[in-house]
């Protein structure tokens, strides 16, 4: 028997419930839910390369394209509105995801994964270097207009906020329309047996090139609205070490659903800040102690605990 | 003329550390399909543990000429341990699982082992100079070079030696090789897969902590260390072919030389040099310059 | 249906714990100030644990009573200072959501803090966007208030000018004949701007000097076999290098092991902390970022801030340690002038009193004259390693006063070096 689907619904739930948090929530907790939002994003296309078989130890390529892209819109050339800089963002990794996906597709497994390390770290020497790019201090972002609305106008501790959230559960729906679409059960299809998928005349390398510049797109918006959220865009946003927790976040979540990075995500930021509190010099143990528990006692991710709650439910009530 | 020879020389005592560097990380892929993240980790360890003891060792008044060998076996002495626990304890539970969850596993384990390593040896630099300085230095072409670092280039040689030997004209090395081609058909034959790859990753964590200790002397020992040489072991192994020691050897020596080149010639240039000449590779030829050609399996 | 219900109530009530456990708690005689600074990672060990170290000595014997003249009240304006310690390690985004904890959640009065100059630059808009009073103790790029200006942001250590600028005059005070100059300096922001500034102030003061090699090592790279034969191939008067922590540790170690120090002298604009813990050649150059450490001009408060500091942690307290004994200092002079006008000043208050501040610190007189009276202005001193003594010293000291090695407020640091360095005074 096949459930029904309420993702669609929950989404918009969760939307006006982290909307009503900016308002009712002291504000370094919106400010803690704003940050997880926009870097679940990320994760978001982590996981969908993750369905297809693929891990990218690179997102922090496409996340510091998006970063660098506020950044320089609004500094450079003019461009100030939050909603605009979204989109040119998205542009912005569809370029670059053509290009250097174009290597990559040829590529699987392990060397999928430091393939893509290699190129964040590439990126991240050429703006270290490179004093016109704001060398390794970076720059700051000045906070936005969002969709017209300047931050003198509307308190951007509170636009901003419902500006991303309203992007991200935007991409979560597509997302979760493209996971339920043939596209996306291709992915599936291709972690599983590659070469059956050929014989369904579906091509892999054309498959796994368009995945990636999907999840470079999420990558690059989710970079943008970072760069706002913080206000402050540097190379780091391009170490090997970030990308490392992006794909952190992807396994905490698991891949079972597309509410699992954003699940995730918010379970993340909450460890991490209270690990940085009670154990400042051994959070990071902290992490890899959790991820390797993750990984050998439940490799779906906290999601499947929604899976198996649900599962037993249902056999309760089966005759 | 003398700048290309000096070039030549500082190449090769680079390669020849980037070459002891990473040929553990090579040898454990190779045979165990594992691509250990948390090897910068265990040459931190070599790196603190050589480092420790040689400060000790010279405060207690011992004969230097000894020290040498005193801290390249505590080194590798800690590096085995490490694996021992790491391969024993943890890897053991996810072997047969997708090479990619083994290799966040490994990432873990470098989360945790940066911390263990803060917690048992501080934040503090750490200074082990003394077996560097007292070797002296040679004038070669008129420019002094560190005779401790000329003799790292002996040291790569014969580190590369012995592997070549062990694998190719030794019995266990044989098992290793009929491993590393078909492991289910080596297990039906009788090989005890198991112990040859506790085996190989305790070596591969010994040569990853023996890479530390040679280099512990020459800098401070500082938290982070082992961050910094995991990207560029990758870099050296990927472009020569993941899990060809032959590969590891043209790998390192190709990098070793070029930054030598860029350092001397266009220094600006230094950093990117590695990645040029690891996607210039890969374009041509996808798995490194050694790979193996993998069966499809359908 | 159920299941989701309850699932629902849990996560609900979850969220509201995490919501409801950390509301800001104020006690009447207290001063919460948060402290940041490197815990772990490569700059710890030279800088964040040291400033770390001050900044416990200084709070401890504040709160009792313990500080010599003029600092001899109790806590700052009699309220005890409580210190909230957090990890400068991570990316500035990173920092940026823990200074918001810190203000927002933890509820601290004051943030002191700040190694990377990366993070003061990402804190500085975000301290002004939640008018929280902070005082940056250590980074030094001047792009902070040369590129914008901030009302509740001020640095109370000098910008890394002063470290360029004053190592061009020394070396030429040095050695008026000089001819060439190397540098080696990491690839990032901090060595491009401490070469840049450097060979331009050296440039106006000595027109003809030749550039040898100008080498920029990947940061934290630790090998440098090559960059040394290139140095000794090119050999040039003075080595410049801007190198810290581990970097310059190891270059020095490997330089020295191949006579790179034989012929050429270095100068290290940040060596003097690693002056007691490594076998420095002798007769280099040596920078404390100011009139830190062992330049620190004899008082009563720097003797006792010395002898407490190394009975506490057995060795001496190094440029870090003085820049963060400093910011505190700072506060306590602000904080008490701006009770003259009212009992419990407000931030306003504070902010009045700090701009244009003088007060003395153990690293002498400090004047907050530049970025409208929110960065601090000190002279510049270089000396030269000796171990004549047989234990570690600095002979030759020279001290350039804050007028000759800074431009004057309002103008750009490189701007006023490349035009001449006009309207400096040395004498």
């Amino acid at each position: 028997m096949r459930r029904k689907d309420r993702t669609y619904p929950i989404l918009v739930g969760l939307f006006l419930l982290f909307s009503g948090a900016v308002f009712f929530t002291p504000r370094w907790f919106s400010f803690l839910l704003t940050v997880a939002v926009a870097r679940s994003l990320v994760v978001l296309g982590v996981v969908l390369l993750m369905r297809a078989g693929l891990v990218s130890f690179g997102q922090g390529f496409f996340y510091c394209i998006g970063g660098y892209v506020a950044g320089f819109s609004s500094n450079a050339f003019g461009v100030t509105d939050a909603g605009a800089v979204v989109i040119l963002a998205a542009l912005g990794a569809v370029v670059a995801g053509a290009i250097v996906g174009l290597l990559l597709c040829n590529y699987r497994d392990i060397f999928f994964a430091m393939l893509t390390l290699a190129l964040s770290m590439i990126l991240y020497s050429v703006i270290v270097k490179n004093p016109a790019l704001g060398g390794s201090d970076g720059f700051n972002v000045p906070p936005p207009t969002i969709l017209g609305i300047s931050p003198e106008a509307v308190d951007p501790r509170v636009s901003l906020p419902l500006f991303t959230f309203a992007v991200a559960f935007l991409l979560y729906a597509l997302a979760h329309r493209y996971f339920l679409s043939g596209f996306g059960y291709a992915g599936l299809a291709l972690r599983m047996n590659e070469i059956r998928l050929e014989y369904l005349s579906l091509s892999a390398r054309a498959l796994v090139f368009l995945k990636y510049i999907l999840a470079g797109v999420l990558a690059s918006v989710g970079g943008a609205l970072i760069a706002y959220i913080s206000g402050h865009v540097d190379p780091e946003l391009a170490y090997w070490t970030t990308s490392g927790e992006f794909v952190f976040i992807a396994l905490l979540g698991g891949t079972g659903h597309v509410l699992a990075p954003l699940a995730g995500g918010v379970v993340f930021e909450v460890i991490r800040s209270y690990a940085f509190d009670l154990a400042p010099s051994l959070w990071q143990m902290v992490l890899g102690v959790i991820l390797l528990l993750m990984i050998i006692f439940m490799p779906e991710g906290l999601w499947s605990l929604t899976e198996r709650f649900l599962e037993r439910k249902r056999d309760e009530a089966a005759p | 003329m003398r700048e290309p020879l000096v070039i030549l020389l500082d190449g090769l005592v680079y390669s020849s550390w980037l070459f002891i560097v990473s040929a553990g990380l090579t040898l454990i892929y190779g045979v165990m399909r594992i691509l250990n993240m948390a090897h910068g980790s265990l040459y931190a360890v070599g790196a603190y543990t050589a480092a420790s003891v040689v400060g000790w060792y010279f405060a207690s008044g011992y004969d230097p000429t000894l020290s040498y060998l005193v801290f390249f076996t505590c080194a590798a002495g800690a590096g085995v341990l490490a694996g021992l626990i790491i391969e024993r304890g943890i890897l053991r539970v996810v072997y047969g699982r997708d090479e990619v969850l083994v290799l966040l596993v490994t990432y873990a384990v470098l989360l945790i082992l940066e911390d263990v390593i803060k917690l048992i040896w501080g934040v503090d630099a750490y200074f082990a100079y003394q077996p560097y300085a007292a070797l002296g230095r040679t004038k070669i072409l008129g420019i002094p070079f560190a005779n401790y670092d000329l003799l790292l280039i002996l040291l790569a040689a014969g580190t590369g030696a012995l592997l070549w030997f062990g694998l190719n004209r030794t019995r266990q090395g044989k098992f290793l090789r009929a491993v590393i081609h078909d492991r289910e058909v080596s297990e039906a034959m009788g090989i005890n897969v198991t112990r040859l790859y506790t085996a190989t990753f305790v070596i591969g964590s010994a040569l990853a902590a023996l890479g530390g200790a040679v280099t512990a002397p020459s800098l401070s020992v500082v938290p982070g260390i082992g961050v910094e040489v995991i990207v560029i072991a990758f870099a050296v192994v990927v472009t020569g072919g993941l899990g060809s020691i032959g590969g590891t050897l043209l790998g390192s020596l190709l990098i070793g030389l070029t930054r030598a080149a860029a350092v001397h010639l266009f220094p600006r240039g230094e950093v990117l040099v590695i990645f040029v000449i690891m996607a210039a590779v890969l374009a041509v030829r996808p798995e490194g310059i050694f790979a193996r050609v993998k069966a499809r399996k359908i | 249906m159920k299941g989701r219900k309850t699932f629902l109530g849990v996560a609900v009530s979850l969220f509201l714990a995490l919501v409801l456990t950390a509301p800001p708690v104020h006690a009447g005689g207290t001063l919460k100030v948060g402290v940041v600074t490197f815990l772990s990672g490569a700059a710890a060990g030279p800088f964040g644990v040291p400033a770390k170290n001050a900044a416990e000595l200084v709070v401890d014997a504040l709160n009792n009573n313990m500080v010599p003249e003029p600092y001899n009240t109790p806590g700052i304006g009699g309220k005890k200072i409580e210190m909230v310690l957090i990890d400068e390690a991570g990316s500035a985004t990173q920092q940026v959501t823990e200074f918001r904890n810190l203000v927002q959640k933890k509820g601290v009065d004051v943030v002191i803090g700040y190694i990377s100059s990366g993070h003061c630059l990402a804190i500085a808009p975000v301290a002004e966007e939640l008018k929280a009073l902070t005082i940056l103790f250590d980074c030094g790029t001047p792009r902070i208030f040369e590129e914008a200006s901030y009302k509740y942001v001020f640095r109370t250590g000098p910008t890394a000018t002063i470290d360029s600028v004053g190592a061009a005059r020394y070396i030429v005070d040095l050695k008026p004949d000089l001819k060439s100059v190397s540098g080696i300096n990491q690839d990032y922001a901090w060595g491009h701007d401490s070469w840049n500034d450097f060979i331009s102030a050296l440039k106006v003061l000595k027109p003809d000097v030749e550039v040898k090699n100008e080498l920029f090592p990947k940061l934290f790279k630790g090998q440098y076999g090559a960059e040394i034969s290139s140095l000794l191939v090119n050999p040039a008067d003075f080595i410049h290098s801007s190198f810290w922590g581990g970097d310059m540790e190891a270059f020095v170690l490997q330089g020295s092991a191949r006579g790179l120090f034989d012929e050429q002298t270095a100068i290290l604009t940040t060596g003097e902390t690693a002056m007691f813990r490594l076998d420095i050649p002798e007769g280099t150059v040596l920078g404390a970022r100011g009139p830190f450490g062992v330049y620190a001009p004899k008082s009563k408060l720097n003797d006792w801030f010395r002898s407490n500091y190394i009975e506490k942690y057995k060795t001496p307290p190094t440029y870090p340690s003085y820049k963060m004994a400093q910011a505190f200092f700072g506060l306590k002079t602000a904080y008490e002038k701006a009770m003259k006008s009212s009992k419990n000043p407000t931030k306003e208050d504070i902010i009045k009193a700090f701009e244009y501040l003088e007060f003395v610190s153990p690293a002498g007189k400090v004047k907050m004259a530049l970025g409208k009276g929110h960065q601090a202005l000190q002279e510049s001193v270089y000396g030269q390693f000796t171990k004549a003594g047989g234990k570690p010293s600095v002979k030759n000291v020279k001290r350039y006063p804050p007028e000759c090695v800074s431009p004057p407020d309002g103008v750009k640091s490189l701007d006023w070096i490349k035009g001449g360095m006009k309207g400096a005074k040395c004498d």
